[in-house]
């Protein structure tokens, strides 16, 4: 499955900051941060629900990046 | 700017106009060095708690983090040795203004491309117990009715029941020219409605309509990565820690040397040339500016109806070299017409009158372009005893005259000699009460840019253009001659292409890309198969947006010229920022570690070197003048 999500950060540096951390968490199959447009392409892994990733996923970015954003 | 953008450029602002004060404010010692934490603080705070939390988070190679570093640094220094406040201050306050400008120009480029792409309308209106209303278009079902009023966007493709307008196309294919369109006619959605009240019967869900579709592709293009950004990406992450430990390295290993042999450490020079290190180390020109123009360059490219699907697309499209072409539909019109009617024996309008309705019964597309050139109704009663003969053509009573028209082999039959034509295409010989009567010429008609086209593909770099068709050889040279290829394959099957394409790819060099161009109608395995697949006048065609990489909209083969140019611009200004950014930073760092720079000049090369990087990214955005 796959979802678009909006985010909001404020360099180009952070999102890519962003995008690893999102592909380490578990659940996540694939992550793309598009900083340009301000998005997050998440592929979630089979079975997973991305109601339950997400918000760990939002943790990990916040942890690596203070000054970021991701609306749920 | 935003409410954040705004604050910050305050900040700015009073910051500088504190440091001017404080140089005229006649303070030493201490009470100097707590005048000027006041500007420090109002300028850095957000830095320093960015910093901090970095730490926390074990985030240490952070920006904010190498910032606080150098600053802190110099405030140190400046307490025990030089006495110069005002460095960190400035540092602090150029790299604000940098981020500034920085999120600023993001900003703007971000906007007038969404702006660009702004083609999908939020709602749709129905109609509801006779009134309005506006509803979401995703919960329209394939079937409804929509009302598409003057000045609204289309926002589900379908046909029109009633009413009659010119459309406005140019943000779907670049084309300026407004189309007609009446009940009946397809409509796509993204287009404009300019001036009636259009009633439509939805075809298609909104997610599955044209409008959706070229921005769901537009906002994946930029989300795939080409390889520079991979570089990038690879060389920041080497970058940043490489210079940092460069910095340690030269405020210890230095000193200690030459702390051993005897001499003055020191200590406060190497220190100091080391924050410069850690104020270089920021590889932010590079970070911000490859994507940018990766960006900046898929939006130009979209404003004018070329679709690239990735920036890995535009870096490839940028080196073809070698350009296969289909031949209907890409260099000709793909509709076949009346050319021409030779050796008739009557009035020519009459000759095409008698074979027109000889043929009225018959859907062979050569007769059906027969009906296009008569024009008018066909009346049937004329028509008598029709005669179909398969693989010759049609002998038919019009008007009390025995009409036949058909092929040579016809008028063999019949013992009528004919004349042949010199032109290539398919060719009605007609005979009326037993005389030749003379001969319609059909054929498919060479674009009018087709020519221009190879021209221009020429003049963009292409040393190589064959056309692949699989008509005659007789046709295809006759359109090789028109518009100017440099090899003709000709009497192809659709597995033939494939053949000829994977030989072209054998032939290319090192460096080099071969370009296929369809119409994305039974090329869709060569479209895959080259390095970048083209697809021309693409829209609706499902299978072809699938298949290609590039997706032109509209079906002007000059368009290809225009893509590989700008591709070819865009990887140029990304070559630029990469030289360019690296180039300076590591004169800077050679400069910074034998002295010869301080802090400002670190602080200037960096912020400098962003603004340049980022003004230069966002050139990619306009299209090259020449074929535009």
């Amino acid at each position: 499955m796959k979802k678009t999500y909006k985010i909001d950060v404020d360099c180009a540096n952070c999102a890519a900051k962003m995008e690893a951390a999102a592909n380490a968490t578990p659940g996540v199959a694939h992550a793309v941060v598009n900083f340009m447009l301000l998005k997050m392409i998440v592929e979630f892994e089979e079975g997973a629900d991305p109601k339950a990733v997400m918000p760990a996923v939002r943790t990990a970015c916040k942890k690596v990046e203070d000054d970021c954003e991701i609306f749920l | 700017m935003n409410k954040k953008q705004k604050q910050v450029l305050r900040r700015i602002l009073v910051t500088a106009a504190l440091l001017v004060l404080l140089h005229f404010i006649p303070v030493s010692g201490l009470p100097r060095f707590f005048l000027y934490l006041i500007p420090y603080g109002i300028i850095g705070y957000d830095i320093l708690k960015k910093a901090w939390k970095g730490i926390l988070n074990r985030q240490v190679f952070d920006e904010c983090f190498l910032m606080a570093v150098a600053t802190v640094g110099a405030f140190a220094l400046a307490l025990t040795s030089t006495g110069d406040y005002v460095e960190a201050v400035a540092v602090m306050l150029f790299y604000q203004v940098g981020e500034l400008f920085q999120s600023v120009a993001v900003g703007r480029s971000r906007r007038s491309i969404s702006e660009l792409m702004d083609i999908r309308p939020d709602t749709a209106n129905v109609e509801i117990d006779g009134e309005l209303t506006a509803v979401d278009p995703d919960e329209v079902e394939i079937g409804a009715e929509i009302i598409v009023q003057p000045g609204e966007k289309i926002p589900i493709d379908g046909v029109v029941l009633s009413g009659e307008s010119s459309l406005d196309t140019a943000a779907l294919t670049g084309e300026s020219v407004p189309r007609t369109v009446r009940p009946g006619d397809e409509v796509l959605s993204g287009c404009i409605n300019q001036s009636g009240l259009l009633r439509i019967r939805t075809t298609k869900e909104f997610g599955e309509s044209t409008a959706s579709r070229i921005l769901d592709l537009v906002e994946n293009a930029s989300s795939s990565k080409s390889r520079s950004e991979d570089f990038i990406a690879r060389f920041a992450r080497v970058y940043t820690p490489a210079v940092c430990a460069g910095a340690l390295a030269l405020a210890v290993l230095p000193p200690l040397f030459l702390l051993l042999s005897g001499r003055d450490p020191r200590l406060g020079d190497w220190v100091y040339r080391a924050l410069t290190f850690l104020v270089i180390s920021c590889p932010c020109a590079l970070v911000i500016s490859i994507p940018l123009t990766f960006f900046a360059g898929l939006g130009g490219a979209s404003r004018c109806g070329i679709l690239i699907k990735g920036s890995n697309y535009l870096e490839a499209l940028g080196k073809a070299r070698i350009v296969a072409m289909d031949k209907t539909g890409t260099l000709t019109r793909g509709v076949f017409e009346v050319r021409g009617i030779h050796h008739a024996a009557m009035e020519e309008d009459r000759l095409l009158e008698l074979a027109a309705l000889a043929e009225s019964a018959s859907t062979h597309p050569i007769a059906r372009s027969l009906h296009a050139a008569y024009g008018k109704p066909l009346n049937l009663e004329r028509v008598k005893d029709v005669q179909e003969i398969g693989g010759h053509g049609v002998m038919a009573t019009v008007d009390g005259r025995q009409v036949a028209a058909g092929n040579e082999k016809l008028m063999d039959r019949l013992n009528v000699s004919c004349t042949p034509c010199h032109t290539a295409g398919a060719i009605v010989h007609t005979a009326v009460d037993g005389q030749y009567a003379g001969h319609i010429l059909i054929a498919d008609e060479v674009k009018e840019s087709a020519a221009a086209a190879l021209t221009a593909l020429r003049h963009a770099g292409v040393r190589k253009t064959v056309m692949l068709t699989g008509d005659g050889d007789s046709v295809a040279a006759e359109v090789a001659r028109a518009v100017g290829v440099d090899e003709v394959c000709a009497n192809l099957l659709p597995e033939d292409k494939v053949a000829r394409v994977e030989a072209l790819l054998g032939e290319k060099k090192e460096g080099e890309t071969v370009a296929f161009v369809g119409d994305g109608i039974n090329d869709a395995p060569v479209l895959a198969r080259a390095d970048i697949g083209i697809a021309m006048g693409a829209l609706g065609s499902d299978a072809a947006i699938e298949a290609a990489d590039v997706v032109l909209m509209d079906d002007d083969p000059r368009r290809i010229a225009t893509a590989i140019l700008l591709s070819r611009k865009c990887m140029r200004i990304v070559k630029e920022n990469i030289v360019f950014a690296i180039g300076v930073k590591l004169l800077c760092l050679l400069l910074g570690a034998l002295g010869f720079a301080g802090m400002w000049l670190a602080i200037f090369a960096d912020v400098g070197v962003m603004i340049l990087a980022v003004l230069n990214a966002i050139r990619a955005l306009f299209v090259p003048k020449e074929t535009a």
